[in-house]
């Protein structure tokens, strides 16, 4: 590095470092500079693209004392070569609800992450934890003393509940229909075993999005999505419209005519909705957010079985619950998600999402398991409602088939 | 509940099946519980105290959690063993 007329060590990764975007090769050389372990990561790595084969072996025996989450155990195969990284652990730590830090806090991760591993993290990781990426084994204990005394903890892996994130929510945003972090913070407290402990078939998300927006895209990738709403009117303010309109939007084409329900309607001086028929797209309060808002009875509608995994399989969730006020403590949510718990923790097969589970099971059996009636809210997508079945319908249906007979 | 299991006899019974476990199977956190609340009874053994009383174990260091696809509860390592 830094000669140029030596040949490069790593001409295939150096292809990455092409074009205008971030590049994480460029980011590992910098750490190289300075850090063992990330200049022998690129030595690795090329190998892998050079033999186009992997080159390390995952899980075992690596955590920290009574936890059983939290470490991602990674050896290398190649030890002789790369000694360096015949161990590279990642750490999941739990990151601050809405991802807001103090630079101190960030300081201190970055700190004691080059004292006890690569250097490199990850800001963030796919279900929103800080990661740290690299370490050995030795090093575990250490390192989680010193994470503990800079105010953070561990965040969730393996067959446990992961690290619950949400969206800003009201510390940014004003669409929030409920606080996302205290919400998020509350049952990151509440499910503290479930969360170090692992005791389930397989992982279990928490995502909290404080509007449809679902800026979080809690609906696609949590197990539990708890996604705010409102159930009243839009509030309008018409004189801001007005503002719009002399601004140049067109409300007929620009609001009305898009929006999915087609309940809005705008005769060039009064927008009228008629909110019974509203899905809560959003789609008209972000086109003129100076004149609408969301309603006044806010609270969270609960969404169940979603998951995004990398190669093949993502489901999209359902509606669980239609409406739910969502205040501390938040009891109904905790005991909804206890019974859940139980069931599928009880009945699941290894490595089956709680998605997968219902779908297994029947979603009527489901929910008659964890005691909640079925109602025509509980929806998988519009107009098609997966938990309302027509017994009664389908018993008479014989003796009427019966009559037509012959 | 009817003269319950205590949290230190649940732990030890936890621990033994492990070790006779070891070399044999794998066994997950819900196999243990299983198989506490079978032995024990349900008149004397809730799922409650099985946590606590795994919560404890693992917080010994007699146990550890392992990871190959799914976690499990193992003795922890001899020294120097790979994976
Ligand atoms: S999900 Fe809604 S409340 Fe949360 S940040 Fe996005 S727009 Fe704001
Ligand atoms: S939120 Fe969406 S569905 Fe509701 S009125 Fe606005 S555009 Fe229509």
């Amino acid at each position: 590095m830094g000669d140029e007329n030596k040949p490069s060590q790593t001409p295939k990764l150096d292809e990455l470092e092409k074009g205008p975007w971030p590049s994480f090769v460029r980011e590992i050389k910098r750490a190289a500079t300075k850090s063992p372990m990330a200049r022998d990561l690129l030595g690795v790595l090329e190998l892998s693209y050079e033999e186009k084969v992997g080159h390390w072996k995952h899980g075992g025996i690596v955590g920290v004392r009574g936890y059983g989450g939290g470490v991602i155990g990674r050896y290398s195969d190649v030890p002789e070569k790369f000694p360096n990284v015949a161990h590279f652990h990642t750490l999941r730590v739990n990151q601050p609800a809405g991802w807001f830090y103090r630079t101190e806090a960030l300081r201190a991760i970055c700190d004691l992450w080059e004292r006890h591993g690569s250097g490199l993290t990850n800001l963030h990781g796919s279900t929103g934890d800080i990661i740290l990426l690299g370490t050995r084994t030795e090093e575990l204990e250490s390192t989680f003393a010193d994470l503990t005394k800079a105010g953070f903890d561990l965040g969730g892996s393996g067959s446990d509940v992961r690290t619950p994130s949400c969206c800003v929510g009201p510390a940014r945003c004003e669409w929030a229909c409920y606080d996302t972090l205290n919400f998020t913070y509350d049952i990151t407290m509440h499910f503290q075993d479930e969360l170090h402990r692992p005791a389930f078939p397989y992982k279990f998300k928490f995502k909290a999005s404080g509007c449809p927006n679902d800026c979080v895209a809690a609906i696609a990738r949590a197990d539990l999505s708890i996604i705010g709403t409102w159930r009243d009117e839009i509030q309008i303010d018409q004189a801001a419209l007005k503002e719009y309109t002399e601004n140049g939007i067109d409300i007929q084409a620009d609001v009305c005519e898009r929006c999915p329900s087609q309940c809005m309607s705008w005769n060039g001086k009064e927008l009228r909705i008629a909110d019974e028929w509203c899905v809560k797209c959003m789609h008209c309060i972000n086109a003129m957010p100076k004149a609408l808002r969301p309603g006044q009875e806010r609270g969270a509608v609960i969404l169940i079985g979603s998951k995004a995994p990398i190669v093949q399989g993502a489901m999209l969730s359902s509606v669980l619950v239609p409406f739910m006020k969502m205040e501390p403590p938040y009891t109904e949510l905790k005991e909804l998600v206890g019974k859940i718990l139980d069931l599928w923790s009880e009945e699941g097969k290894s490595r089956e999402r709680v998605g997968e589970f219902i779908q297994r099971v029947g979603l009527g059996n489901f929910l008659e398991a964890i005691g909640l009636e079925p109602k025509p809210e509980m929806v998988a997508h519009p107009r098609e409602n997966p938990y309302v079945f027509y017994e009664e319908y389908f018993e008479e249906e014989p003796e009427a088939a019966s009559e037509t007979e012959g | 509940m009817a003269n319950p299991v205590t949290i230190e006899e649940l732990s030890e019974a936890m621990y033994r099946m492990v070790k006779e476990a070891t070399g044999v199977k794998k066994l997950k956190p819900t196999d243990l519980t299983k198989a506490m609340m079978e032995h024990f009874g349900p008149e004397r053994c809730s799922k409650e105290a099985c946590k606590e009383a795994l919560r404890r174990l693992m917080d010994s260091g007699r146990c550890v959690y392992t990871y190959y696809g799914g976690s499990f509860v193992e003795l922890p390592p001899e020294e120097g063993t790979e994976i």
